[in-house]
């Protein structure tokens, strides 16, 4: 079914981050996805863009096995994060979204102190031994995140008690606690106003330089202002991967130029 | 039987009125422009039929609970009681025989003064029998000529019924809370009259119990009625120890179904625990007798417990918890389940195993819920009697052994007001004074929980 999937030719490039070989997905006997392959790579940003319903969410919780979470979803193909199989049998999916860590649609705070939403991943996975560690974990997440110098004063507070944006930096801080290697976001922008859309923008855009981000958005600007690359999913299908630049100026397929066009969406 | 005349009066006229104007609306309608009206017929139906039946019903049911009463005080104002003795069970009995036999129930008198009352009693009830259907007609006719000079065929029959369905529904609501008041006042009343008797010092902070019915009234000894070992019985059976059963259990099953049971292994479980929750409690209460105690008495002789005693606190309170199991866990399901799901994938997202989950985050968001679940049900097993009447015994012991028998507030309450003691005795009325120190300690713990419940919801709204 997949026509015509660009992967962009890379010069300088080592092996991808994330390799997805004919991945389809099933909720019951409605195919979501179908056989889409795709490569991620570390320090881009790879934006997936297409109209709701496209299946390009289910792609994403592919990544970090968060598909496994839903009882009717059954998944084909092969999904490697550099170069391992993350869905073979005896991959500890603890260890899997330690590596991969998560960002949702709505800001998902625990109702737990700021300090203590940042410290809950480390506690987790055993990272720090001390007070003193994990303070510092805490510190240098939120200062990441660009949200230290607004919380620092009072790390005390429920993390609910901040606003929509800060909830969603905080949500950021506290994937990023654990040091993982890719950051999955699935429309992180969508339940919040212009000014905080913008600040995480930015702060995507910091993050870049260190990890694999994968954006799921519904705002081709917003595709177009903070990726790399960017994925066209229609129905289940890849229509059309590569370099941002080129998908929103150049399309190879009709399908994308209309729906970047507005034509439909 | 004549008194309930009233009633099918009310209901008879209503639907008159109700039959009439619906037809009369019918009959505007055909003339009406363009044969619309504001409102539909069937609310002109309902505004007379409410206008008709409702007060009427008012009556009546005033009537049902007062026109007994009245035709009483009309024979005894009559020359033919002028013989009755002047009060006593006698005078009574003669009175309820002339009454029977009057209306019916009865075919002849087995006492010869009440034969002379039997006409008198014949007569005042037809009489009020009489003024009843009056009065009912009379308010009738007032209630339909008052709706029906109102009937038009631009009149807003739509929004005044909608009116009358809200007053209604008030009424109904306000039935409750008068009820509840009244408990309340009854129980005051009776209180204060026994804490006239014996101080409340004497009651709240004595800590020996043992009234004695057979004793004079008017010199009540205050330090037979100190309530200490009964409420200390109450909280040990109820609150401790059902609750070291009800808590755990109550709420791993809350979680196990919550979170790891397959929707089928749910379907068949949830409802197996909630029959559970309509077990009478007297069926549990002679399952605590005669299964539970003897067992737990073996137990305790055969490991050397030598104090062992057939009733048990220890008995009583597992049962209890038992029966508590399914209100601690429906109320935890429920607010398991209100956690947002957004909140579970966090975690998952994060590494977290399922059991990290619900241990750090399930559990901390749905706390609020589940306190407020326990303390409804610490509410509930305080307040009951059936398991501790039949397993925890009598004996007023203050102890905190739980092989020994204990009694609880609810016992004493039962055993005093049950007992030989006349209403006027301290010791009947001690009942009193037990139920409403419990009325007052379930009432603050329902209320906390309630607000705690509350201020949960609005967390995630």
């Amino acid at each position: 079914m997949v026509t015509d999937v660009n992967q962009p030719t890379e010069t300088s490039e080592s092996a991808p981050k994330i390799r997805a070989t004919d991945v389809s997905v099933f909720y019951g006997a409605k195919k979501a996805i179908d056989q889409v392959s795709i490569d991620i790579h570390t320090e881009h940003v790879t934006a997936f863009i297409g109209p709701s319903g496209c299946g390009k969410s289910t792609f994403l919780r592919t990544f970090n096995r968060m598909n496994d979470t839903i009882a009717a979803a059954r998944m084909e193909g092969s999904i490697e994060l550099d170069g391992e199989d993350i869905y073979q049998s005896g991959m500890d999916v603890v260890q899997l979204r330690a590596r991969v860590g998560m960002v949702f649609q709505k800001p998902n705070p625990f109702p737990k102190t700021i300090y203590e939403n940042i410290a809950y991943g480390p506690r987790i996975h055993g990272l720090a031994q001390s007070k003193g560690e994990i303070d510092t974990i805490v510190e240098k997440s939120l200062r990441r995140a660009g949200l230290w110098e607004e919380v620092k004063d009072r790390l005390e507070d429920s993390g609910t008690a901040l606003s929509g944006g800060q909830q969603q930096r905080l949500c950021i801080a506290r994937a990023i606690a654990v040091d993982p290697e890719v950051i999955l976001m699935d429309e992180p922008c969508s339940a919040l106003d212009p000014i905080a859309t913008a600040k995480i923008e930015e702060l995507i855009d910091e993050l870049r330089g260190r990890y694999a981000i994968v954006i799921v958005t519904h705002s081709m600007q917003q595709a177009a202002r903070v990726s790399q690359r960017t994925a066209f999913f229609y129905l289940g299908n890849l229509v059309e991967y590569g370099h941002t630049s080129d998908i929103f100026t150049n399309p190879r397929e009709k399908r994308t130029q209309d729906y970047i066009t507005g034509r439909y969406g | 039987m004549s008194s309930a005349i009233p009633l099918l009066l009310a209901i008879g006229l209503g639907l008159a009125g109700w039959l009439v104007a619906r037809a009369r609306a019918w009959r505007f309608k055909s003339t009406a422009a363009q044969g619309r009206l504001p409102s539909l017929p069937i609310y002109h139906a309902w505004y007379a039929g409410l206008w008709i039946g409702g007060p009427v019903l008012v009556f009546a049911a005033i009537w049902i609970a007062i026109s007994g009463n009245l035709v009483l005080q009309h024979v005894l104002s009559g020359p033919a009681a002028s013989a009755l003795p002047a009060f006593g069970m006698r005078r009574d009995a003669i009175l309820n025989e002339a009454r029977n036999v009057a209306s019916g129930f009865a075919d002849r008198v087995l006492i010869p003064e009440a034969q002379g009352l039997v006409e008198p009693f014949r007569e005042a009830a037809a009489l009020y029998s009489w003024i009843g259907i009056a009065v009912a007609l009379v308010l009738g006719l007032a209630g339909g000529l008052w709706a029906f000079t109102r009937l038009k065929p631009d009149f807003a029959a739509r929004a005044r019924v909608e009116g009358g369905v809200l007053f209604v529904l008030f009424l109904a609501s306000l039935v409750a809370i008068l009820t509840t008041f009244g408990i309340f006042v009854t129980l005051v009343f009776e209180t204060v009259r026994f804490f006239g008797m014996v101080s409340p010092i004497d009651f709240l902070f004595g800590t020996h119990w043992g009234p004695d019915p057979m004793a004079n009234a008017a010199t009540t000894d205050g330090s037979r009625y100190g309530a200490i070992p009964l409420f200390w019985g109450t909280i040990f059976i109820g609150a401790i120890i059902a609750m070291i059963v009800a808590i755990p259990l109550g709420l791993m099953s809350a979680i196990y179904l919550t979170q790891y049971a397959d929707p089928r292994a749910r379907k068949w479980i949830k409802p197996a625990l909630e029959i559970l929750a309509g077990v009478p409690t007297v069926v549990y209460g002679y399952f605590a007798a005669l299964t539970v105690a003897p067992a737990i008495r073996d137990m305790a002789l055969a490991v050397g417990i030598s104090n062992a005693s057939s009733e048990s606190a220890l008995a009583a309170g597992m049962v209890m918890g038992i029966m508590i199991i399914p209100l601690v866990s429906s109320l935890a399901d429920d607010s398991i389940t209100a956690v947002p799901q957004a909140m579970r994938d966090g975690s998952l997202a994060m590494g977290a195993t399922k059991n990290e989950t619900i241990r750090r985050v399930l559990i901390p968001a749905a706390l609020p819920g589940i306190v407020a679940g326990i303390m409804l049900a610490v509410s509930r097993a305080i307040g009951e009697t059936m398991i501790v009447v039949m397993a925890a015994g009598a004996s007023a012991n203050l102890t905190a052994n739980p092989f020994e028998a204990m009694t609880t507030v609810t016992f004493q309450i039962v055993a005093m007001l049950t007992g030989e003691a006349s209403l006027e005795h301290p010791a009947t009325l001690s009942a009193f004074a037990l139920g409403f120190v419990l009325f007052i300690i379930t009432l603050v713990l329902n209320i906390a929980a309630l607000r705690v419940v509350k201020r949960f919801r609005e967390a995630y709204d």
